[in-house]
């Protein structure tokens, strides 16, 4: 569990990474002006891009809660592998629903 | 090897004068993602206080001076962060040096152009 919490996070970094400009562009697009914002609205309310916006939102949760899960190793808290197996367990645990959340928001459940 | 007995136990080849191992590098990931997970919440929390944004909310957060600054300083934190992780994928997988090189390369200025970009859109609004 460790090792997968482990992959994740690197592959999730990458993918971040790679998404860089389209992050950036976003971001550009909103604050530009009311117009330009309507514009990535309108670009948003697509199912492809809302599913590639689902995906960079699972990468971010994953990478931040596992992220805080090695800051806390760093420190010398839950070395034991029973504790490193239940806190990877548990960056899941809290990872995965909030993308669910995100997921139902993203596509208009509430 | 009258050098390296003090010091026994570490290996003769690490005796090299002004290598740091990445104690820097290491340290400097840890202390960017503690920027990024305060910025992160701040926003967050202002987020979920404002409730449903429309442009001029949205805008209006990244207007006063001290939001601006200190966004850029996490967006620079984020780049810095994406600098060593990106850097330790090359140099896990990709073996060629001038390959490396070239990667590492495009990455910095890749990310130094991003620095740029990040200015000036924070700095439009």
């Amino acid at each position: 569990m460790p090792a997968i919490v482990s992959i994740l996070h690197r592959i999730s970094g990458a993918v971040l990474f790679l998404a860089l400009p389209f992050l950036l562009w976003m971001f550009d697009l909103s604050l530009i002006s009311e117009g330009t914002f309507e514009r990535l609205a309108m670009l948003a309310s697509s199912w492809f891009v809302k599913l590639v916006l689902l995906v960079l939102i699972w990468g971010f949760l994953h990478h931040l809660v596992a992220g805080i899960r090695y800051l806390v190793l760093d420190l010398h808290v839950g070395h034991d592998l029973p504790q490193a197996r239940g806190s990877a367990l548990a960056v899941f645990a809290i990872s995965l629903p909030l993308t669910l959340v995100a997921a139902l928001k993203l596509f208009g459940a509430f | 090897m009258a050098f390296a007995t003090p010091s026994a136990g570490i290996g003769t080849r690490r005796l090299v004068v002004g290598a740091h191992y990445g104690v820097g590098n290491f340290l400097l990931q840890r202390l960017t993602a503690l920027i990024l997970v305060v910025f992160f919440a701040l926003l967050g929390v202002r987020l979920l206080l404002a409730g449903p944004l429309d442009y001029v909310a949205w805008a209006s957060i990244f207007v006063p001076m001290w939001m601006k600054v200190l966004t850029l300083v996490a967006l620079l934190a984020l780049l810095y962060h994406a600098w060593i992780g990106v850097k330790d994928i090359w140099l896990d997988y990709v073996k060629p040096v001038w390959m490396r090189l070239a990667l590492q390369t495009l990455t910095v200025l890749w990310l130094l152009a991003c620095a740029v970009w990040s200015v000036q859109i924070l700095w439009r609004v």
